[in-house]
């Protein structure tokens, strides 16, 4: 059916235009023969054609070309006043005769414009005529046409355009007045479109009279190009007038469509000093308007304007532009109330970025319109609907870009007023791209009340939310936002130790409310963060005699402690246990043996009781071992009880291989190479020959269980610390014992079955160690004589 | 002539923030043969964020750079892939790599050499300490890179960022130091040169 619709269409149209071309043809020949009585008639018989109801706007519109053409060709014809011997003014009265109103109308505008031109009569009379007779055609598609073609043919006629016309204050009203009155006819025909036709077809009748809006608003159009139009008369008359049209038209297609043409065609200077009028007819429009985006483009263009030179900014301030603003859209707000969300959000966004771009420096400002939107979200649950959230957001980061600086943000009470109406899931968006935006601008929260701000403003990552199960969650974004949190700690910083406590301690505060999922994240940043802070402090410790010093190591060992301890609990045993070394071998630079030893107790209980993986152990014991090497706060008795259970552990590891490195590490624990080191070569000694015995039992073990003989590549690596300490000079490594060790590597090497080809070149290297040692001469030199290779 | 690209002991975001932006504009694709990795990277984050450019998993960042990457594992490390130590040949080197927390006492040159001699290697390089080192030592050479993100130590005071370009070519190996001073990069050259012994075995 649609389609023969539309091949119904076409085939009017064509017999439209065959009609228009063939009575141009006799029309032409009557021209050609100066003959004027011929060239009316067929005129107004060719212009019959457009009396046409069937065609939609977009046929009619091709049919109304082709006529158009071929009155230009008429209205050349009337200007030769030789040719046909008439004078304007009777040719003026004679085109009255056509028969048909349609026709009658377009000669008559026709000859009208020729009449203007001639200035036989004022240009005001002829156009009040006109726009007053084209009343007689009431249907909307003939009567926006025709008006329209009035419009094109007086408009480099009116007196202001055409500079022949002197343009005293009275003729330019007469100009304005003639196309305001032509504006508000058109308008209305194309209003009435609305109420014709069947109901059923009204997305089709929308999308026609879209068609021709923009017949509408060349009207509009025109009225900016007078140049006579000053802002007073702008102010005064045309806005007003345009805007009468508008309010009461009560058509939502149309105000729509004339609020945008109003504020682009205009200038902007002239908005400027007519916020009050225009933002007053907004609230006035119908509900399903979308003001919002007619406000958007208004305040987008004026925020270009302000942009444009920095000495309009006063004017932007002296007609409180951002006040004006700020009502018309709480207004209008209030006004349509079946607004969406979104709708209410989105236009507080463009206000946003308006203040931003106009009043950077105005942070008030930015609240007020923050504050605006929570007004607007309260007394409501969480936002649901992903469009207004997506407005929040971007409402949110607007700051953020403007600034970039977080710490701006942070002064903005209704920031997280705003965020709190985000449902869980963008809530932690927003805290990752707040996280984001302090990171790429590397921006140092530098007090403890910025931090607690900014903690209230990533609270959703820090710790769960009501009713969000943290294993509901994706655990690789789970992750990044955690990672993110650490990366953030590291931002908080402030020189002065006592500022740098406070904010250790409010990260604190917020992290240890994470829960066992999110400690293992975050405490390692906040104890290396304090660990940086202790070794700030050390050496000021005790300068201030008497007074009360609040940032003293001692008591960030307190919070250490405390907070390495809920990661044990955490199911992170092994972080934990590396994170007390970490504070053991700070509170020996502090010279705090009780912590230190405490710091080792809870390292050896969490070896005891939660590191069960043995490959996990190996490591665990190095590190031990490690630190401890490097410990020199420890009196006798605690220093003998901490290497004992390490010896001890390291002879408890499961394999051999790692029984034997882990004893002989242990060897380094007696024997410190710095000038009040420890140095005990008799314990050292014992290490050694008890790795040994674990290198001959791993041997035993690897011959009974697999048949041949296990590397030697222990003995090899025992030999290496033997030369390690005979080069330190303990007098317990004595060259014979070397000398024997060498003999039984080389035994093993010609016993085995089985080459091993790594051994071998490490004994190799070995050897070849010692001859270089030999070969040095000196001191060494003869150290080393002792032993032949 | 080769590229070989010393890093390590990153501790992000455990101990810093992020690597040094300037370093970032310095290290780009296309101009490192190979990356050595002594471990302690850390972070363990996808890539994948919808709204926001991500911080890249440091060691798909180092990929990036270049793919041919290898890497110890530090004791923070949790990617139980990495092993603990490993050896490569690059030319006329051959490269041995450990984090080195394992080698009591910690960066004592002497246990490091031990190890060296252990993995039968030209050049050892490994960490923890965060402090740069380059040493000749019997024909070897043992590197430290430091820290390239200046991380906190507790064997170092005062870490600047670090890391270290190793140009190998032929029988020599040049060492180009980068540290992060004051905000300010500084390069440093040493010079090696293989000697007989060790070529020769």
């Amino acid at each position: 059916m649609i389609t023969s619709g539309i091949e119904d269409e076409d085939k009017w149209l064509a017999e439209g235009i065959a009609g228009i071309q063939h009575h141009a043809f006799y029309m032409h020949r009557a021209l050609d023969a100066n003959n004027l009585r011929e060239a009316l008639k067929y005129s107004a018989q060719l212009l019959s054609e457009l009396r046409t109801s069937r065609l939609s706007p977009h046929k009619y519109f091709e049919l109304y070309m082709r006529a158009f053409d071929e009155l230009r060709k008429l209205e050349m014809f009337f200007k030769e006043q030789d040719r046909h011997g008439c004078s304007v003014a009777d040719l003026y009265e004679l085109v009255q005769h056509a028969g048909n109103i349609l026709p009658r109308l377009y000669l008559l505008c026709t000859v009208g414009s020729v009449y203007i031109k001639s200035k036989d009569a004022p240009a005001k009379d002829v156009l009040k005529d006109l726009v007053e007779m084209c009343r007689g055609v009431q249907h909307p598609i003939r009567g926006l046409f025709l008006r329209s073609y009035l419009a094109q043919v007086s408009r480099d006629k009116l007196p202001d355009i055409v500079s022949e016309c002197e343009g005293d204050a009275d003729t330019i009203m007469d100009a304005v007045e003639f196309v305001l009155q032509n504006f508000i006819e058109m308008n209305k025909l194309w209003v009435r479109m609305e109420l014709q036709g069947p109901v059923r077809v009204i997305e089709k009748r929308n999308k026609e009279r879209n068609e021709l809006r923009d017949l509408v608003g060349k009207n509009l159009h025109v009225l900016s190009q007078i140049e006579g139009i000053d802002l007073e008369m702008y102010k005064d008359t045309v806005l007003p007038r345009i805007l009468e049209q508008v309010v009461n038209c009560k058509d939502e297609l149309a105000q729509y469509y004339l609020m945008d043409c109003i504020i682009q065609v205009f200038p902007d200077e002239y908005h400027l000093q007519t916020l009050e009028t225009l933002l007053g007819a907004c609230p006035q429009l119908q509900p399903m308007v979308d003001i919002k985006t007619v406000l958007s483009l208004l305040m987008e263009r004026l925020s270009n304007y302000a942009a444009s030179s920095p000495e309009l900014l006063p004017e932007f301030l002296q007609v409180e532009a951002f006040a004006k603003l700020s009502n018309a859209i709480g207004k209008v707000i209030e006004a349509q109330v079946d607004m969406p969300v979104v709708g209410a959000i989105t236009l507080y966004v463009s206000l946003l970025t308006f203040t931003l771009r106009v009043h950077p420096d105005r942070l008030d400002y930015v609240d007020q319109v923050l504050g605006a939107c929570v007004k607007k979200l309260s007394g409501k649950a969480k936002l649901e609907d992903t469009k207004a959230t997506k407005q929040v957001v971007a409402l949110l980061s607007a700051p953020l870009e403007k600034y970039n600086d977080i710490v701006t943000a942070l002064t903005l009470s209704n920031y997280p007023r705003v965020m709190d109406h985000l449902d869980d899931g963008t809530n932690k968006v927003m805290a990752m791209v707040i996280i984001q935006s302090i990171m790429t601008n590397n921006t140092c929260i530098s007090t403890a009340d910025k931090v607690e701000v900014l903690f209230e403003l990533i609270k959703g990552l820090i710790k769960d939310l009501d009713g969000t199960p943290v294993d509901e969650l994706d655990e690789e974004d789970f992750k990044e936002e955690q990672n993110s949190v650490a990366r953030l700690i590291h931002m908080l910083y402030n020189d002065d130790p006592e500022e740098m406590l406070k904010i250790i301690c409010t990260v604190r505060k917020h992290i240890m409310t994470g829960g066992a999922k999110r400690l293992p994240f975050t405490v390692p940043p906040l104890v290396f963060s304090a660990l940086k802070l202790i070794r700030r402090l050390q050496g000021q410790d005790g300068e201030v005699d008497g007074e009360e010093v609040p940032a003293t190591p001692k008591k960030i060992f307190q919070l250490l402690n405390q907070t390495v301890e809920a990661l044990s609990y955490a199911q992170s045993p092994e972080l934990a246990l590396r994170l007390y070394l970490q504070c053991a071998e700070a509170a020996n630079d502090s010279d705090l043996e009780p912590v230190a030893y405490e710091c080792f107790t809870q390292a050896f209980l969490l070896y005891e009781e939660e590191v069960a993986d043995s490959k996990a152990q190996v490591t665990a014991i190095h590190l031990v071992i490690g630190t401890l090497q490097r410990m020199n706060v420890f009196g006798v008795e605690n220093r003998d009880t901490l290497t004992h259970k390490a010896t001890g552990y390291s002879a408890k590891l499961l394999k051999k291989p790692d029984q034997c490195r882990a004893v002989y590490a242990c060897s380094h624990l007696f024997w410190v190479d710095d000038q009040d080191g420890i140095k005990d070569g008799e314990r050292v000694l014992l290490c050694l020959k008890r790795s040994l015995r674990i290198a001959n039992a791993a041997q035993q073990m690897a011959n009974v269980a697999r048949g041949s003989s296990g590397p030697i590549t222990l003995f090899v690596e025992i030999l290496n610390k033997y030369l390690y300490f005979f080069e330190k000079g303990n007098p317990q490594i004595t060259g014979a014992a070397i000398q024997g060790l060498i003999e039984l590597i080389k035994n093993m090497q010609s016993d085995t079955t089985t080459p091993d080809r790594a051994s071998d070149a490490f004994f190799a290297s070995a050897l070849r160690y010692i001859q270089f040692q030999k070969e040095k001469g000196g001191a060494m030199g003869e150290l080393y004589n002792t032993i032949n290779v | 002539m080769v590229l070989v690209l010393a890093i390590g002991d990153l501790h992000i975001p455990h101990r810093a923030p992020d690597l040094p932006p300037k370093f970032k504009s310095m290290l780009v694709p296309g101009k490192i043969q190979h990356i050595i990795c002594t471990g302690n990277l850390c972070i363990k984050t996808p890539l994948i964020n919808f709204l926001l450019f991500s911080p890249q998993e440091v060691h798909d960042y180092l990929k990036s750079l270049c793919p041919s990457l290898h890497i110890t594992r530090g004791e923070y490390d949790e990617d139980a892939r990495y092993p603990e130590t490993k050896t490569l040949t690059i030319g006329q080197f051959k490269l041995g790599l450990c984090h080195g927390h394992q080698v009591v006492p910690w960066g004592d040159l002497d246990s490091l050499a031990m190890l060296q001699r252990q993995l039968d290697v030209d050049i050892l390089v490994s960490g923890h300490t965060h402090q740069f080192k380059a040493y000749k030592h019997e024909g070897g050479v043992v590197i430290n890179p430091g820290s390239a993100t200046g991380a906190y130590s507790s064997i170092t005071y005062d870490v600047n960022p670090s890391f270290v370009l190793m140009d190998i070519d032929g029988l020599r190996v040049v060492v180009y130091v980068y540290e992060l001073i004051d905000g300010e990069v500084k390069v440093d050259k040493i010079d090696f040169k293989k000697t007989a012994t060790t070529a020769t075995h």
